[in-house]
């Protein structure tokens, strides 16, 4: 598969008469596209629309979602696949083209206790990725009729179908820069550099249930067995997220897009190594599947000829079992690993990270202690709902202040131990 | 900029006397004593000592409360930018002194340094919460410990607090894990990692797999019947509003609840306080983590002998090892005291 992305860098995004992209400026007609938003789901009770620009004084919490808007220009196939009947095409082929440095950012009151916080400025902007882009934030609340799963999936909706429809901006746009992606049917691919190693990438998806799922062509991974996918599906939407795991370590759609592993794997590839593929894998919470499914992506890496994969993990706990079972079976195939994690070492970081082990190990990349405390000082303006700080994963009863500031975990803020090595926090030993 | 700091030293360096002072009760003096008056003129206008405690090795340690409560005094009364300690070399109680005055100062966000040999107890038991340069093992080795912390202060005065890793400020490792922003993003240090393992050459990992405990399994419980069963839960089962307020992820406590009487757990009584695991079915019905009516049956059935009335729980949800293996052992001392025979640990 050869994908060819064109990035339209968005420079300034703001409300205006009507939606359109005009030298870089990305307007947004708020009534129209509230209206849009109130049509996908009966059940939406309320819809607001906010702006949030790098170095805002602005806080949004409880975050669920990320995405990026994205359109296909050529070749087959829609943004995030197979979600509605007749969106079954294969993706990740001809061109696709990128509304650059803007998202769409969803929020409302919590459905579990795992969303995350997004600081436009001040400490809590360092760590996480999404306060260096241009955020149109949807405000969505559902009606009571709706149990946890429907509130879930309507604000997952309401944030793909706002950002595809956003994305159609970029259609007709000239890119500012474009580069093309190319991996080739596994024998042909081989043939292409047979004196390379050739290397996968093992893609640990969350599975474990509400908040914790994620979608390949808008199946459930929980329901699949690993399987094989080109590296450039992702950057269509294959892979849409569905989970706020903790904040810290989920991957938001946006991660997926431009899944870091993938991009930086290209940029040796045909030079150091042979970029054969992805395993996309899942983090099932019974026993069974985790042996069923480590055994299988061993399988498959056996089958594909590998030499050495990275492999990298979503979440924590649970999950850390099926890191370990990966890395241990794929090096006990003869196959190197390389894993990427985040760690809970505790608040003074005095305690071992993570919950499972194996000498196998002996190449990680870690992404940061998530048990870390942080300040978040208040912020001019909160978009959504700032009194669920006591409540989500990385907060304490007390941790929103009377000021409105926030003491709590860095587990609290969207993205900031990413796992897929998308930001640049790590630790060290100290 | 000058950082004003405190010295604390023992008798035998606070020139009091060898082991005839060592109970030697808290003294507070104006500026540096002993090796203080050398520390000083190493840090070149860097700090300056204004206080120095002496305080006797024996009376410290048995009096360890007491000393500590002097020692917060003290600090809190003159705010320090920094708490310097010893060094100690290989003396024991003088090296458990200057470790747990560190942990003082940990608590009121005062950073500590000092210097002591690596197999110093005070070392082993305390590293967490000081910088502490390795020194020889005995005071002999005073004329290199003393530039090796006057180097480690001004570095910290420089940095304003934010020394670099072990290797490159000179002090033994923290046992701590410690967040930094990195050049790279992790994604391409994953790649570049790959890339060095792929051709053999050496590379470092980023965290070394850590080492797990194991338990031995106690003895089976020889019958059942005459046996108190108790149930544990990492589930985050509490009686509904989370009264503990026990937190969704990383608990820093667990709860105590009483089910007297109760047959079973309903989603009016109970609910999840866990952030980690889809909480409906738990919500539903809080027996499928906390089996209390299955117990309940086995109780009527004579099958064991009793259900405890308290139950304990906590959240399993990015909670550190550390505090984990704390609340466990509590929570064991617990059960131990009540005489129940055997628990049901259930995870999710």
């Amino acid at each position: 598969m050869k994908l060819e992305i064109g990035n339209i860098h968005v420079k300034a995004l703001e409300f205006g008469q009507n939606t359109a992209l005009s030298a870089g400026t990305v307007q947004i007609d708020q009534q129209e596209l509230v209206g849009f938003i109130r049509e996908l789901d009966h059940r939406i009770a309320s819809v607001a629309l906010d702006i949030a620009r790098p170095g805002d004084k602005t806080r949004i919490m409880p975050v669920k979602d990320v995405i990026e808007p994205r359109c296909k220009v050529e070749g087959k196939g829609c943004m995030f696949p197979g979600r509605n009947p007749g969106d079954e095409a294969m993706v990740g082929e001809g061109r696709t083209h990128v509304l650059k440095g803007m998202a769409v950012v969803t929020t409302g009151k919590v459905v579990g206790f795992q969303e995350g916080i997004i600081d436009m400025s001040g400490p809590g902007a360092e760590y996480t990725p999404f306060s260096k882009t241009l955020n149109l934030v949807i405000t969505c609340e559902v009606d009571d009729t709706c149990n946890q799963y429907d509130h879930e999936a309507i604000l997952r909706k309401v944030g793909i179908e706002t950002a595809n429809l956003i994305g159609q901006l970029a259609k007709t746009a000239t890119a500012d820069d474009s580069r093309t992606y190319e991996t080739k049917p596994l024998l042909e691919q081989a043939a292409q550099y047979p004196n390379l190693p050739k290397v996968g990438y093992v893609y640990m998806l969350q599975s474990q249930g509400l908040l914790h799922d994620t979608y390949l062509y808008g199946v459930d991974v929980k329901t699949i067995l690993p399987t094989l996918l080109y590296p450039t599906e992702v950057m269509d939407g294959a892979i849409m997220s569905g989970n706020c795991v903790s904040a810290c370590d989920k991957n938001p759609s946006i991660v997926h897009q431009n899944s870091p592993v993938i991009h930086e794997l290209y940029e040796h590839h045909g030079t150091k190594y042979n970029f054969m593929g992805v395993i996309v894998t899942n983090e099932n919470v019974t026993l069974a599947d985790k042996e069923r499914s480590s055994n299988y992506v061993a399988k498959l890496a056996v089958q594909m000829g590998l030499d050495a994969v990275i492999i990298s993990e979503e979440g924590f706990g649970n999950p850390d079992a099926d890191l370990v079972m990966n890395c241990r079976k794929l090096e006990d195939a003869g196959i190197k690993t390389v894993l990427l994690t985040d760690e809970y070492a505790g608040q003074n970081g005095e305690s071992q990270s993570l919950a499972d082990s194996t000498p196998k190990g002996d190449a990680v990349v870690t992404n940061g202690n998530a048990n870390q405390v942080v300040h978040l000082p208040a912020m001019d303006k909160v978009i959504g709902h700032d009194t669920y700080a006591n409540v989500i994963a990385g907060g304490w009863d007390g941790s929103l202040h009377a000021d409105g500031s926030i003491t709590a975990e860095i587990q609290v803020i969207t993205g900031s131990t990413n796992e897929l090595g998308y930001h640049n926090l790590t630790s060290i030993a100290g | 900029m000058t950082i004003k700091i405190v010295h604390y030293i023992n008798q035998f360096f606070g020139q009091k006397g060898g082991e005839e002072a060592a109970n030697l009760p808290i003294e507070l003096v104006n500026g540096p004593v002993g090796p203080g008056a050398a520390l000083q003129g190493l840090l070149a206008g860097k700090g300056e000592i204004v206080k120095t405690i002496i305080c006797g090795d024996s009376y410290f340690n048995e009096n360890e409360g007491v000393a500590c409560m002097g020692i917060r005094e003290i600090l809190e009364e003159i705010k320090p930018d920094l708490l310097v300690a010893g060094p100690a070399f290989n003396a024991g109680r003088y090296g458990m002194a200057c470790g747990k005055v560190g942990e003082v100062a940990h608590g009121l966000g005062i950073a500590t340094i000092s210097g002591m040999y690596n197999e110093n107890p005070g070392y082993e038991l305390y590293k967490n919460y000081s910088y502490m340069v390795p020194t020889s093992n005995s005071a002999a080795g005073m004329r290199q410990a003393l530039p090796a912390m006057a180097a480690l202060i001004t570095a910290w005065a420089e940095k304003e607090g934010k020394l670099g890793t072990p290797e490159e400020e000179g002090y033994m490792p923290r046992g701590l894990r410690v967040n930094v922003f990195s050049e790279e993003r992790g994604a391409k240090r994953a790649v570049n990692m790959l890339i060095s393992k792929l051709a053999g050459e050496s590379f470092k990992t980023e965290y070394e797999m850590p080492v797990f405990d194991r338990v031995e399994p106690q003895p089976p419980v020889l019958d059942l019947s005459k046996a108190t069963i108790a149930l544990v839960t990492s589930g985050g089962v509490v009686p509904k509003g989370n009264p503990d307020r026990i937190e969704s992820s990383s608990a820093s406590k667990f709860g105590e609840y009483s089910i007297a009487g109760l047959q079973t757990l309903t989603c009016e009584s109970h609910e999840t306080a866990h952030g980690g695991y889809d909480p409906v079915a738990c919500n539903q019905d809080p027996n499928r983590v906390l089996p209390v009516d299955v117990l309940r049956d086995m109780e009527r059935e004579g099958k064991i002998g009793k259900l405890h009335d308290l139950y304990y729980s906590t959240v399993g949800n990015g909670t550190s090892v550390a505090n984990a293996k704390a609340y466990g052992h509590a929570i064991a001392m617990h059960l131990l005291n009540a005489g129940v025979s055997a628990a049901i640990l259930t995870s999710t």
